[in-house]
């Protein structure tokens, strides 16, 4: 396997190439630039990187205006700040206008660490997703983290990203990875259950089918990058071959990829679906490895829980 | 425009503000009544624009932070030629473009959807900031409510254009000194208002709302002044305009009945003889 790197990193140096590409692109911050990796934006293009200070909501109004005079503005904070804080802003000054504003949103979820609870924000999916016309991005390695800013950019209209700040394997390293918004992907095929994945817990899904493999159980995974449209037809069309499905995210099993994906299901063609994410519980401190064991969102805990549900 | 000009349109805008939220049973008349000299100078002596062409990128922007007050915006916006004055009626109903608050979507000549408090004057230091990045001409202006300076996000954006040295901003604050709770001296004393612009790095300017040569004046200036932002605290009167409704806090949110609408119209009718006496 190919090296560890947060996608908060990704972001970073997504960021810098894309400075480089559009100069329309501008980059604003709520003093966390040197955590959120937009610094290396700051570096390469001062002169288009603005430090909002401590003040995410005015920070998101600021890029709203930025957008009506036809920059490309990406703001960014932690998950917590920029979904959390200043979600009526998003709502109403980005969503409801309908304007050119992506969200790069880092320290997401519970492999935040050892700042604890406060800060680790597993509502953000939730949230952005009830915010009519905005599209929701959890990519789940750097590859595709990169793309992901990367179509961010090309897309017009309001976009959420949310990226972590624990590194994490590099698994979309093949020559044939192609990404689009709104496009999900069998990474791993299989005929007794999917497992339907976002983010970080792409990897922990692998890991776990490679278990369930030794205990003859044949799991499908599907990464889920894009929330926000779903990808409704590959999710079904898995689900009527195996039957069953679990999803995974670190995120609150309510409102989050589980629920996505239970929407779609219910309406279409309905299976069992197990939910594997926090369970309505805040986090703690702890280092990101310890947090993701102890939900149970590793590959070990995302197998058990299978194991157990089965 | 001259001054009885400005006066003589300013009337027509507060014609428009009371039939369109009487036609809608429902609208904020106070605080319309109250900017509406503030309106009419902004958009037919102020700002450079082109109803013809609302999206001229290079035009001067407006943003209504205290959105409520939408039926003078509308009102300016159709007197100036932005679309029919007979839409007016349409305020607030299924279907129109004049909605209950400003959207930049459903209406050409809106640069920018608000009403939700303290969010537009963040909008406007955007449109500020962008113009700068660009060595833009254009001019940002944002209107905001006395009330609505309780909104912590009105500080963050003050701080921010301070900080940014945006002299391409006015900000304008609607000084009535009514909002739907009460004096806003008496909810949560926003004062001094002056003081406080001015510890954020504006330059102040206080200003008779109602004085076309002070707002004349005060607009000047704030064109004038380079390396801040400026502030112009226009101290109004609620309501002005409507013998029943000046300084009356119940008439924040609250539409005429006919009975009223016709005493309304009628103390405006008076209003546009004795302009036409100082004009004879």
């Amino acid at each position: 396997m190919a090296d560890k790197i947060a996608t908060r990193e990704s972001y970073g140096n997504a960021l810098k190439e894309l400075g480089e590409k559009n100069p329309n692109v501008v980059v604003l911050d709520a003093d966390l630039a040197a955590a959120t990796k937009t610094g290396v934006f700051k570096k390469a293009f001062p002169d288009r990187f603005f430090d909002c200070g401590i003040a995410e909501c005015n920070m998101v109004g600021v890029a709203a205006g930025l957008a009506t005079v036809g920059k490309i503005p990406f703001v960014s904070s932690f998950a917590m700040f920029a979904a959390g804080r200043a979600f009526e802003q998003v709502r109403n000054s980005v969503g409801y206008p309908h304007l050119n504003v992506k969200i790069g949103a880092t320290h997401a979820g519970i492999t935040v660490g050892e700042d604890g609870a406060s800060h680790q924000c597993n509502e953000d999916i939730a949230l952005m997703r009830t915010i009519p016309g905005m599209v929701v991005m959890c990519p789940s390695d750097d590859i595709e983290a990169k793309a992901c800013v990367a179509a961010a950019a090309e897309y017009e209209g309001p976009v959420y990203m949310r990226f972590g700040r624990a590194a994490c394997p590099v698994i979309n390293d093949r020559p044939d990875y192609h990404f689009e918004i709104g496009k999900g992907t069998v990474v791993r095929e299989g005929k007794d259950l999917t497992i339907v994945a976002t983010g970080v817990c792409v990897g922990s899904a692998l890991e776990a089918a490679e278990m369930l493999e030794k205990d003859g159980v044949s799991a499908e995974v599907i990464n889920i990058c894009t929330i926000k449209p779903l990808d409704e037809e590959l999710i079904i069309k898995s689900a009527k071959k195996t039957g069953k499905v679990v999803t995974a995210e670190e995120h609150s099993v309510i409102g989050g990829l589980g629920s996505a994906v239970c929407d779609a299901l219910c309406a279409s063609y309905p299976v069992p679906v197990k939910k594997i994410g926090m369970q309505d519980v805040f986090g703690e401190s702890g280092s990101a490895a310890a947090l993701m064991e102890k939900y149970q969102l590793d590959g070990k805990g995302v197998y058990a829980q299978i194991r157990e549900w089965l | 425009m001259n001054n009885l000009e400005l006066k003589k349109t300013a009337n027509q805008v507060r014609k428009g503000i009371v039939t369109a939220v009487h036609a809608a049973k429902a609208g904020h008349p106070g605080g319309s009544l109250s900017a509406a000299d503030i309106y009419t100078y902004l958009y037919f002596e102020e700002m450079k624009v082109d109803p013809k062409n609302p999206d001229d990128p290079d035009r001067d922007r407006f943003v209504l932070s205290k959105g409520h007050t939408a039926p003078g915006l509308y009102s300016t916006l159709a007197n100036r030629g932005y679309f029919p004055v007979e839409d007016l009626l349409t305020l607030r109903k299924l279907g129109s473009h004049l909605q209950g608050h400003p959207c930049m979507q459903h209406l050409p000549g809106v640069d920018m959807s608000s009403g939700s408090l303290g969010q537009g004057v963040s909008a406007a230091v955007g449109m500020a900031l962008g113009g700068k990045i660009d060595n833009k001409a254009f001019r940002v202006y944002t209107l905001l409510g006395d009330g609505e300076i309780e909104e912590g996000q009105v500080w963050e954006a003050a701080m921010f254009a301070g900080a940014k040295k945006l002299d391409n901003l006015t900000v304008i604050v609607d000084n009535n000194g009514l909002q739907i709770d009460g004096p806003v001296a008496e909810v949560n004393d926003p004062n001094p208002i002056d003081k406080k612009f001015e510890a954020f790095n504006f330059h102040v300017i206080n200003v008779d709302a109602h004085d076309f040569d002070a707002i004349r004046a005060a607009f000047k200036e704030a064109r004038e002044t380079k390396g801040m932002p400026t502030a112009i605290i226009a101290h109004s009167l609620k309501g002005k305009g409507v013998s029943f409704m000046e300084g009356q806090v119940g008439w924040h949110g609250k539409a005429p009945n006919d009975e009223e609408y016709e005493i309304a119209m009628k103390d405006l009718a008076k209003i546009d003889e004795e302009l036409a006496k100082e004009e004879a």
